[in-house]
């Protein structure tokens, strides 16, 4: 906030009609996202602590992974449609969940907006990346 | 309000590595070795630890969100947050100690020695 002497003080505009264009139309996108942090949560409930029940408990755990295994899953769709679901899912339930943690804890307008971009833009290279892996994996490499 | 804030660090912890972890899985369409000696990096004693706080944090934050859920649709919910909050934490550490067992097994065998 800035003070200024009485003499030099413009005219306050009122707070009420400082937002830009939004008064009377104000969007409901905060009420989708905090449905979907629900909504996709409850399903990542099961894909997550499923994937982590199998890779890091059952059989031996992480030290049975390897390429092999990786590849053995893979020629399953079953598994394929489980990891495309449970990547996408997960960025965009992490990435709107880091989007809240920025607004509440990064004051400046300029500081948030440069965060949020870098979320965004790591959010787009991940799904970019695991959805082509996924699709485009070949067991009879190297 | 501690839940609350566990949820959060959680939260945060768990989408750092999926980050990491999609760029390491990203090493199969590389090659099968390269995809291999990244993942050998996960079987070290150090980062097998680290595994069990992983899965330690997702658990958490999975239960801690069907609480959540649960306060913000099931009418009753608000009333029981108390007695929920303490069920997911037996919970959590019903499920953590057989997991962290299995989880550290291959790595404490390895490092003592089998005791038979």
């Amino acid at each position: 906030m800035t003070t200024e002497t009485a003499a030099e003080a413009p005219l306050l505009e009122s707070p009420r009609t400082r937002s830009s264009g939004r008064t009377g139309q104000r969007s409901n996108h905060e009420l989708y996202s905090w449905l979907f942090m629900r909504v996709s949560g409850l399903v990542l409930v099961f894909l997550v602590l499923g994937h982590l029940l199998i890779m890091n408990i059952l059989d031996g755990g992480v030290q049975r992974i390897n390429f092999g295994f990786v590849a053995g899953r893979w020629s399953s769709p079953f598994w394929q449609v489980w990891d495309l679901l449970q990547l996408w899912l997960a960025q965009l339930h992490g990435a709107n969940g880091l989007r809240t943690v920025i607004n509440d804890y990064a004051e400046r307008d300029q500081t948030r907006f440069w965060l949020k971009m870098l979320l965004y833009a790591a959010s787009v290279l991940i799904l970019f990346l695991g959805t082509l892996v996924i699709f485009t994996f070949d067991p009879s490499i190297g | 309000m501690w839940s609350w804030v566990a949820h959060r660090i959680t939260g945060v912890l768990v989408f750092f590595f999926l980050f990491v972890h999609v760029l390491d899985t990203a090493l199969v369409r590389v090659s099968p070795d390269a995809y291999d000696r990244v993942i050998d990096t996960y079987k070290t004693p150090i980062v097998n630890l680290l595994e069990v706080g992983l899965v330690g944090a997702v658990l958490f934050h999975a239960l801690n969100g069907i609480r959540i859920i649960l306060i913000d649709f099931w009418a009753q919910g608000p009333r029981h947050q108390k007695a929920m909050l303490w069920t997911i934490v037996v919970v959590w550490v019903v499920l953590m100690v057989p997991g962290t067992y299995f989880m550290l097994e291959h790595t404490v065998t390895d490092l003592f020695g089998s005791a038979s």
